[in-house]
């Protein structure tokens, strides 16, 4: 077997900037898309955390926004349609020492990956899920979505939408998130704080992100957030009050609230409540394989 | 040395306890150092319906459940309607005579009513209690194995029922002695005690062997067996085990924790394989390296639930879209079952890609007799060209280093293989896509689609296989190449051909020989072509409708097999099937044998 050449060490730790997490590839969005402005929030987040890139996973569905992860430079896995928060536990429970970041649409997420949505929630794992959501499908043209308004026309409701929308943070606060927030592409820096927030919260923490589709959605567009749009750390809003949390939630018109909603630090993570994980030897991934003569010998004696 | 060979067949309801006296049977004679098969033909209910389970034992090998019933313990009327007139002389029937009445049996059937009532003292759960005394006197088994496994089973329930059980055991016994004959042989003693193990054990024993860190489910009949062990031993052995929503998020959960370099694992059975396909194919793409279980059962959709079936090897062969390498393995046995899921992993680590297992109710939960001595947990682990921090993979040693872009994750090499960092190893930054990519894993579709990068990349990936079939071993012909006909099976018909073989020998007069094909993809074409084109007559045997062995061996070979003995009734073929088509067809009857299962409607 022929070993790798060793990789030359470009940056050396301690010497973090914020070009130490851009990707390889520049992004192929629209100009325009508010996916840039999360992509740099996202980057200027774990500059200021200080993460180093190889000990962070950034996981994405598919859609126009779960390109995300080849922007970044961390670990990354660009995963199935709906599947990221699936794969992401998965990459959690093997390397718990990872800090993961799952990214994606509206559709991805709340759409054909809810089941995994609503259960990975419940499950309260220690990651952050970042749903860029534009409330349209933008890779396949401009369909309808799981979080398009009601009478909202698209390609594939060209009447109108006779469907009631998803309301992602009502249904992320009594799905069991222990963080739960949102943030607009045009407002970069209280995202910045959100997804700080979100990466060091021990928990399932949802960050719903309005980003704008410039090019499928003439609605829901940077003109008609911006002046909607109200940060609730600067109304005073106790992200520990649940009923509170639930009412600015639901609250959608001519005042849209973003910021933290929800927060409860006082449930234990997957993680913290699996003891294979705390033998003292580390991830799961590097552990020794095999078993003990002991175990084997205590298997064989169950058949006996 | 004349074998002695004997089967006991125990029928009733579900809820009567009939697997847990089956358990009983079994461990009396595994401890005895008889090898044994045991089936349990049951339905898809909790309570009530039809169940009867066959456990046959032998001082010789056991591969099948066999053709015959020595002793028969009908529970209630059903079983003994359904089942009497396949009895033949020299059987005996052990029933309530207050519940159950025979109607005709054979000659030379011995009738041995009991009085059920009176020996339980009206204990009704207790019945089975009182037939398995009266089955082993009749056996020439002493009663004090029965004690033994009796007071370990009801331990749990306390003191007070352990001795009522007894008692009732001791009761059964000794009513037998007075009333009833004991056959004139007695149950063989074996050359040393050993275990019993079902199919879903071994793969869940078989995975821990290799080191499984990871095992993922969602509970599907048959293949519920391993979560259950799995779950049972996660603590104890550091496997973190996790029951999800559904099939879909336990493939990709799977794929994400093989991702970070664990070796995971999952069984499901056709049905929950069918969610998983996308996912298969994503760990194809990424070249992740998974081991997923499919037992099949009676397809399609819900299908019987809870019946045997060799009826997923094209939805396996065809899992997920498009063109990617996989290996197919179909266990033959338990024992096979528990040394081929470490084989399957160093493969699947060192190829990076899936690795299939097809199984079957048949032999995943079909409980058979083990030797201790074959369960080497040692196995040899391969973690192919695996670049972890801590350097417990066999690739390189990682270099420290941070934002590094000479790391080619997808590495265009001679064998295909290209080396594999997990994330966490500094300086082999890259991302995993599902999307086609570049060597460095950039998204092909991100730039001009290149079609040369889309085709290297296509041929890297099929490469793999190349390397892959040396690693697997070529099935071999077992018995005479001047046979007058060749029996061909995949998987868990292995056993049940094999005594077929055996019986056209020796009671009929015919001399056959057998290819069990066991590694299904990649497939030994040459040899296998190589072999049949020297057979007279090539009789494939399956338990499917439309010989889907039979078909892709066609397709890959351009040989077609002269007959075919298909079965798909639910039930497994038993050796007379076999026997009697192989018969019908050198005479020339048929080409096509379709064994009826005798048990009545």
């Amino acid at each position: 077997m022929t070993a790798p050449a060793a990789p030359p060490a470009t940056t050396e730790p301690g010497q973090l900037t914020k070009e130490t997490y851009r990707g390889r590839i520049h992004p192929d969005w629209c100009p325009g898309c508010g996916d840039f402005s999360v992509l740099a929030a996202l980057q200027t987040a774990l500059f200021e955390l200080g993460l180093q890139p190889h000990q962070a996973c950034v996981i994405s569905g598919i859609g126009c926004s779960s390109n995300l992860p080849g922007y970044v430079n961390t670990y990354g896995m660009h995963t199935l349609h709906g599947r990221a928060l699936a794969v992401a536990t998965g990459v959690r429970l093997g390397n718990h020492e990872l800090k993961v970041i799952c990214a994606g649409g509206d559709g991805d997420g709340y759409g054909i990956g809810g089941n995994h949505f609503v259960h990975t929630m419940r499950r309260n794992v220690d990651l952050t899920y970042v749903v860029m959501d534009n409330q349209i499908y933008g890779l396949t043209t401009g369909q309808c979505s799981p979080t398009s308004v009601k009478g909202m026309k698209t390609k594939s409701t060209p009447y109108g939408s006779v469907e009631n929308p998803i309301n992602p943070i009502p249904m992320a606060i009594v799905g069991g998130a222990t963080y739960v927030a949102r943030a607009f592409s045009g407002k970069q820096k209280h995202m910045v704080e959100m997804f700080k927030g979100a990466i060091q919260h021990k928990g399932f923490a949802l960050v719903d992100v309005f980003s704008p589709c410039v090019t499928y959605n003439k609605d829901n567009t940077y003109q008609w957030f911006n002046p909607r749009v109200k940060i609730l750390e600067e109304q005073g809003h106790d992200p520990t009050d649940f009923h509170k949390a639930i009412e600015r939630g639901y609250q959608w018109g001519e005042e849209i609230p973003i910021g933290l909603f929800w927060r409860r630090t006082d449930l234990e993570s997957l993680e913290d409540l699996e003891p294979v994980l705390h033998t003292g030897e580390g991830p799961l991934a590097f552990r020794p394989l095999g078993i003990s003569p002991e175990q084997a010998q205590r298997l064989i004696q169950e058949l006996l | 040395m004349n074998k002695i060979d004997f089967a006991v067949g125990i029928g009733g309801e579900n809820g009567q306890g009939i697997a847990s006296t089956g358990n009983i049977l079994a461990l009396i004679f595994a401890r005895r150092g008889l090898h044994l098969n045991a089936y349990n033909a049951y339905q898809s209910i909790i309570r009530g319906g039809h169940t009867f389970l066959t456990i046959r034992a032998s001082d010789g090998p056991v591969r099948n459940m066999g053709d015959k019933i020595d002793v028969f313990i009908p529970l209630n009327q059903d079983t003994m309607d359904r089942h009497l007139h396949l009895l033949k002389s020299g059987a005996c029937a052990i029933y309530d005579k207050e519940k159950v009445t025979p109607e005709k049996a054979a000659d030379g059937v011995q009738l041995c009513p009991m009085p059920m009532k009176e020996l339980t003292r009206g204990n009704k759960l207790a019945v089975n209690t009182a037939a398995l005394g009266g089955t082993l006197q009749l056996l020439g088994i002493e009663s004090e194995p029965l004690e033994t496994v009796i007071s370990r089973q009801f331990k749990k329930k306390g003191d007070a029922v352990v001795a009522e059980n007894l008692a009732i055991a001791r009761a059964g016994y000794d009513y037998a002695a007075q009333n009833f004959t004991a056959f004139s042989w007695k149950a063989p003693r074996g050359a040393k005690p050993l275990g019993i193990i079902t199919g879903n054990q071994a793969i869940a024993m078989g995975g821990a062997a290799a080191g499984v860190k990871f095992y993922a489910a969602y509970p599907m009949s048959p293949s519920t067996g391993v979560l259950m062990w799995m779950a049972a031993h996660a603590r104890e052995l550091g496997i973190m085990v996790r029951q999800v929503e559904d099939e879909i998020g336990v493939m990709n959960m799977v794929i994400g924790a093989a991702h970070t370099g664990c070796r995971a694992m999952c069984a499901t059975s056709g049905g929950g394989f069918a969610l998983m396909s996308e996912a298969v194919g994503m760990a194809g793409m990424i070249e992740t390296p998974i081991v997923c279980i499919d037992v099949q059962r009676a397809g399609p959709a819900t299908g019987v639930p809870t019946k045997t079936e060799q009826g997923d090897l094209w939805q396996v062969l065809g899992a997920g879209q498009g063109d990617y390498p996989r290996i197919v393995v179909a266990p033959t046995n338990q024992l096979d079952l528990f040394h081929t899921v470490p084989e399957l992993f160093n493969l699947c680590d060192k190829y990076q890609c899936p690795g299939l297992v097809l199984s079957d109710l048949l032999i995943s939960e079909g409980t058979t007799s083990i030797d201790p001595d074959d369960l080497d947990f040692r196995v040899k682990i391969d973690r192919g060209e695996l670049i972890l921090p801590n350097g417990n993979g066999n690739g390189a040693n990682p270099a420290s280093g941070y934002n590094d872009n000479a790391y080619l994750r997808y590495k265009n090499t001679a064998s295909g293989i290209s080396p594999r960092a997990v994330p966490g190893v500094p300086g082999y930054i890259f991302t995993a896509a599902t999307d086609e990519h570049d060597e460095d894993g950039t998204l092909i579709s991100d730039e001009f689609t290149n079609p040369q990068k889309r085709r290297m990349m296509v041929e890297k990936r099929a490469r793999k296989m190349q390397g892959a079939i040396k690693d697997i071993a070529s099935p071999k012909l077992v018995g005479s190449e001047e046979a007058d006909v060749t029996l061909v099976g995949w998987g868990s018909t292995a056993g049940v051909i094999r005594e077929a073989v055996e019986k056209l020998a020796g009671e009929e007069g015919i001399v056959a020989n057998q290819l069990a094909i066991k590694w299904i993809v990649p497939l030994h074409a040459a040899e296998i072509s190589a072999i049949l084109g020297r057979s007279k007559n090539v009789i494939l045997v399956e338990n499917n409708q439309s010989g889907q062995f039979a078909r892709y061996l066609r397709s890959e070979t351009g040989f077609d097999g002269h007959g075919h003995i298909r079965k798909y009734d639910g039930e497994p073929f038993m050796p007379h099937h076999i026997v009697e088509a192989v018969k019908t067809q050198l005479a020339g009857e048929t080409r096509l044998s379709i064994p009826v299962h005798e048990v009545n409607a």
